[in-house]
């Protein structure tokens, strides 16, 4: 194949070779790979957005409590504080790509229909930053589009060289790899160069590393919907660092390597079995006792 | 190198809360949907370790239903699967059951039956919504699941000699389509047979060729095509 990679490595040099962006050749890869036309393609991520956008709408106008009460209603929120703006972040965009990154969370606890990009636990964090950023400097359908094709080829390689299942690596698989992935695919909307999305990815994903997944009774909901729109501030601010000029120290496919690294070596409590971290506190036990699990001890 | 698809980081588009217990199980739910080919009027579902734990809180009874009847993992619909099920006559049961230690913690074992038919079928979730098939009525199989991946032809049969066997086979490949492989398991005078095709540029087979094969080669107790259960 002409345009397949697994490393950070490989795609700059396919980016070099060819003279364009990553989105590119996401873009032409996938063709490639699945024997379908770059229109066909496209439309597939289409289909994406508007289905992420469809989430983002219902979850910001809803005030529904989930199944067990742990989650709705932030978003909506977080959405009306818009109109005054009293907030420390007094800044639209980044008061907006949390809103809409706790919407999705908030649709998928309630069975609405999202992307799960790259997974359900860390859906919230692209269409947080991409969307929130896309209206803040009036983006074109076509920037927006390059964007979402540049975070699924860092998810490839993420998925190529460490893992993208919370069961396996921990949250640093799901909102972490996430927030690397809209790092970047921010830094391209921009207009940043390859090297410049791989910096943001890496100054991203090296701030997660590590992140255990400790779910409230094991549901996608606390404290998962919250860290997406973390994750979706730390996007743009990792894709801001990068614009200013600022490196990362560690090239990306090495961070990857530490990712791999820790996620091997981190116990099966917290790989979302609900058997440690927040999960087995006080208030986890009282969730876990509503679900009708067994309690196997509490902090 | 697996080569992975840029949809299977952006995606799949799928209903809520979890990729396991949600689409995963909706998944699990279409395949014996497909192998049993009608509607049932009675579904028991016998839940395995972290499927019988959680299965309330990830929605998991109402996806594996949502799959009997059906639906897409990204149909907004699998919320309401009981009052369809309801509609639709088709009686759901959920049993808690420990099928043993072999098996995936998120495995359930599906039971699809009306007046005169009865099928069992033993499937796993393993992760962000990829299911594997591990047990069709009493013979052990090996089929690997996911969107877009379906393209195998299920044949159970006797097993007197590969006649029967080999008739099928010269059909499937009059029909113009390529067969990659096939994976036989053998139980008492029975076969069964998963035969893998492939469905990049190549013609996929029809129902109608596939009711075709039934009704004109001896011997066949029952043969189905996943092709139908491709796009998600």
């Amino acid at each position: 194949m002409k345009y397949e990679f697994d490393t950070a490595d490989q795609l700059l040099k396919l980016c070099k070779k060819h003279k364009c962006s990553i989105s590119e050749i996401a873009k032409r890869y996938e063709a490639e790979r699945s024997g379908k036309a770059i229109s066909t393609v496209r439309s597939g991520m289409k289909r994406a957005r508007d289905v992420m956008y469809e989430a983002v709408k219902e979850g910001v106008k809803s005030t529904k409590k989930s199944k067990f009460n742990l989650s709705g209603g932030d978003a909506n929120k977080l959405f009306q504080s818009l109109s005054s703006l009293k907030l420390m972040m007094g800044n639209k965009v980044t008061v907006r790509a949390m809103a809409y990154a706790i919407a999705v969370g908030e649709t998928n606890a309630n069975m609405g229909r999202i992307v799960a990009f790259p997974t359900a636990g860390g859906a919230g964090v692209i269409p947080g930053a991409l969307f929130s950023c896309a209206e803040h400097f009036k983006a074109g359908k076509r920037q927006l589009l390059r964007g979402m094709f540049t975070s699924s080829a860092i998810g490839i390689i993420i998925a190529e060289g460490a893992t993208l299942s919370a069961a396996k690596g921990g949250c640093q698989a799901e909102v972490g790899a996430a927030t690397a992935m809209a790092a970047a695919g921010l830094t391209e909307m921009r207009g940043g160069t390859p090297e410049q999305c791989f910096h943001s990815a890496a100054i991203a994903l090296k701030s997660y590393l590590g992140l255990a997944c400790d779910p409230l009774g094991g549901l996608v909901e606390v404290p998962c919907i919250k860290r997406n729109a973390l994750g979706a501030v730390a996007a743009i601010s990792a894709s801001d660092m990068v614009i200013a000029g600022i490196e990362s120290k560690v090239p990306f496919d090495e961070v990857v390597k530490a990712m791999n690294d820790i996620a091997e070596s981190m116990s099966e409590r917290i790989r979302e079995t609900a058997l440690g971290g927040l999960a087995i506190t006080k208030t986890g036990n009282k969730v876990k006792k509503k679900l009708g699990l067994k309690i196997t001890k509490e902090l | 190198m697996t080569q992975l698809s840029v949809f299977d980081v952006a995606g799949p588009v799928m209903v809520g809360p979890s990729s396991s217990h949600t689409a995963g199980a909706c998944k699990i739910g279409q395949f014996a949907r497909a192998l049993f080919h009608t509607t049932p009027t009675k579904a028991t579902f016998y839940l395995h370790g972290s499927f019988a734990e959680v299965y309330k809180g990830h929605a998991t009874d109402k996806a594996l239903i949502s799959g009997v009847m059906k639906l897409r993992t990204s149909d907004p619909r699998i919320k309401e699967a009981f009052k369809i099920a309801k509609a639709k006559h088709i009686e759901c049961v959920f049993k808690k059951k420990d099928l043993g230690e072999k098996f995936h913690p998120n495995t359930v074992q599906i039971v699809l039956e009306n007046s005169s038919r009865k099928l069992s079928m033993i499937g796993s979730s393993v992760g962000g919504g990829v299911i594997e098939i591990l047990r069709i009525n009493k013979f052990d199989v090996h089929l690997q699941g996911r969107a877009g991946k379906y393209l195998s032809i299920i044949v159970c049969h006797e097993n007197h000699g590969s006649k029967t066997f080999n008739k099928i086979l010269n059909r499937i490949k009059k029909l113009g389509i390529r067969i990659i492989n096939t994976q036989t398991t053998k139980y008492k005078d029975k076969n069964l047979t998963i035969i893998a095709t492939d469905g990049r540029d190549n013609k996929r087979i029809t129902i109608k060729e596939v009711m075709d094969i039934e009704k004109s080669i001896e011997g066949i107790e029952f043969i189905r095509s996943l092709s139908k259960l491709e796009k998600q």
